[in-house]
């Protein structure tokens, strides 16, 4: 066992890696599903070992091939890419519990080999990207999510042919920013000679004050932005998450960004240290009146969306605002509430869009006025589905209070007017929150259902999975140890390390 | 000063000129051979990185005091030539099926039929 853990860094990677091409040679609508489950549980077990590990050991390195770092490639395990790693694989393995009669509705069943190595293929790029020590592995993995997730969405086609042209949109805006971040890659490596992210770091203060480090903290900053969806740069995601299949938009919705927001936090504290990056370089002053006009601009338009989809995903770029918020307040406070939220939303929004999902299954339509009186036909999603929105609101019991408050005692910490401005503009962008979501619940509840249509309710098997999400939601809303826990030590540990 | 740092000035020329062409046309095809000159710049980028004056390939030579390029940089552009490949021929696939799907490559038309719908 213990022998067998010490793989365990690498295991987590390579379990999906190399399932994925197995998976893509198996035929029938189980096999690939299965094998996925499987082997997405199994990295979700050891992310779990390794978070515990490092949160009673300390961080751990891992030398590949037994290559000693910066010469060899490194696999760094510290409390924040730990606790992202179970964010991404607990999410994963949730949706992939869901997948099964979901998918089959949506994608053609001889495909379903190749939809689910693509899914493997995500999902390992994603746990490398917050794993790795290394920062040109950091392009390689971010290359690797993106054209498996390219492929995922563009899999919608079968209900929606402008899934195509969002994977197109999707491929275009990605390669652009992921070709930023291997510019700015580059440029870093002109000027250390290194490409080990600790030993970046360490050279750092020696190259602070020259131009190509100016260069390339832009370069991979754009890149980064694009990557997140960070307001400007968003106009790919409500497209890819409106047309791409149930699974993959809470899949994607849950994960994707949150790795961006990951490496946000990787290069803002670990890389360029607090010290730069809010004093040399004002990012607070970028970040914060970006991360405002999102979430107040983002909800705003939310309230207008004529699909249910689209409008949670303008939703979600406004909660990457909040998160972008609480990274550029530049004190522990703020960090601990972006990583919080970070997991709050992740797990709250992939139950949305579940329950969203399982609303497609029965009513074949994300339309808003297509779900008139569904709140009547499927009681029991469109419950999951309220509490969800709930919890986007940011009721008090509800994971989304706790974020909110976490991110308004970091403001007013701050005892400026900025400070005071943030909060009553977080007060705002919640009561367009109200707006949007009851604006559903109005409609689903209290319109009439078209002519024709049975009370029918969603199967067991795409109901169940949800409620487990919505309600595990509820349950790190209530008690919330664990994930302010986590949060807590990994931001000290990013506080600590910027000294 | 321009001949000074010759080839990462044509770096950035082929750099903007790719970005330039990805927005301005609108027949998927060009936009995809602009995204591909947006991402060779930066192959031609990082080979300028590796490259040390009179240094010659980084293979064992017979004798002291030979010079040799920087491999590493090499070695990592080998990486994203095929990434860039990939890139490339997944949105190739993607033109295929967008043309079986909407009859036509042209960014404009098939916005206006995605309106229609």
């Amino acid at each position: 066992m213990s022998a067998l853990f010490s793989q365990a860094p690498v295991l987590a990677i390579l379990i999906p890696l190399m399932g994925a091409p197995i998976s893509a040679v198996f035929r029938g609508p189980v096999l690939p599903w299965a094998l996925a489950t499987i082997l997405s549980a199994a990295s979700f077990w050891l992310s779990i070992d390794l978070l515990i590990h490092v949160n009673t050991h300390g961080p751990i390195s891992y030398e590949l091939g037994g290559w000693p770092p910066p010469w060899g490639i490194e696999y760094v395990v510290d409390p924040l890419s730990a606790f992202v790693m179970l964010i991404i694989s607990g999410i994963s393995t949730a949706v992939l519990f869901y997948a099964r009669e979901s998918i089959l509705n949506e994608v053609a069943a001889s495909r379903l080999g190749m939809f689910f190595g693509a899914y493997l293929l995500a999902l390992a790029g994603m746990m490398g990207i917050t794993i790795t020590g290394d920062a040109f592995n950091i392009f390689v993995f971010l290359e690797i999510t993106s054209l498996s997730s390219y492929v995922l969405i563009s899999m919608g086609e079968k209900t929606d042919k402008r899934a195509l042209t969002a994977a197109f949109q999707y491929l275009i805006m990605g390669t652009i920013g992921a070709t930023f971040i291997l510019i700015g890659v580059g440029l870093l490596y002109a000027m250390t000679g290194t490409l080990n992210i600790a030993d970046i770091a360490s050279q750092f203060d020696r190259i602070s004050g020259t131009t190509p480090l100016r260069a390339a903290v832009a370069f991979l900053l754009v890149g980064i932005a694009i990557k997140l969806a960070m307001f400007p740069f968003h106009i790919w995601l409500p497209n890819g998450y409106t047309y791409a299949p149930s699974i993959i938009t809470a899949f994607f919705a849950g994960t994707a960004t949150k790795v961006s927001v990951y490496l946000l936090i990787r290069f803002i504290y670990t890389v360029f240290g607090a010290d730069f990056s809010f004093g040399e370089f004002p990012l607070t002053s970028m970040l914060l009146p970006l991360g405002i006009a999102a979430f107040l601009s983002m909800s705003v338009v939310a309230i207008f969306q004529d699909n249910l989809k689209r409008l949670l995903a303008y939703s979600s770029v406004a909660q990457l605002g909040y998160m972008t918020v609480g990274i550029a307040l530049a004190s522990e406070a703020g960090l601990v509430a972006g990583i919080v939220h970070m997991f709050n939303h992740a797990i709250v929004k992939t139950g949305l869009f579940l329950s969203v999902g399982a609303m497609f299954f029965v009513a074949g339509s994300t339309y808003i006025k297509d779900l008139a009186g569904i709140g009547q036909r499927m009681p029991i999603t469109s419950f999951g589905f309220v509490l969800g929105g709930l919890a986007l609101i940011g009721v008090p019991l509800t994971p989304g209070f706790i974020s909110k408050w976490y991110l308004v005692q970091a403001a007013l910490e701050r005892g400026d007017f900025v400070g005071y401005g943030l909060v009553i503009a977080m007060l705002i962008s919640s009561l367009f929150a109200v707006i949007y979501i009851w604006r559903v619940v109005e409609i689903m509840y209290f319109r009439p259902a078209p002519e024709g249509t049975a009370r029918k309710e969603a199967p067991l098997s795409l109901v169940v999975p949800c409620w487990i999400v919505i309600l595990a939601s509820f349950y790190f809303g209530i008690e919330t140890s664990l994930n302010i826990g986590f949060a807590e030590s990994a931001a000290s540990f990013l506080m600590g390390g910027a000294k | 000063m321009f001949f000074d740092h010759f080839n990462y000035w044509i770096f950035v020329i082929l750099l903007m000129i790719g970005l330039y062409t990805v927005m301005s046309r609108s027949n998927l095809i060009k936009k995809m051979i602009g995204l591909s000159i947006f991402q060779i710049a930066v192959f031609l980028f990082y080979i300028s990185l590796g490259k040390i004056e009179d240094g010659t390939a980084p293979i064992l030579l017979e004798g002291d005091g030979v010079i040799y390029s920087n491999p590493l940089p090499h070695v990592l552009i080998l990486t994203a030539i095929v990434v860039g490949v990939a890139t490339t021929a997944l949105g190739l696939a993607l033109i295929v099926r967008i043309k079986e799907s909407f009859g036509t490559i042209d960014e404009d038309e098939i916005l206006l039929q995605e309106e229609d719908k």
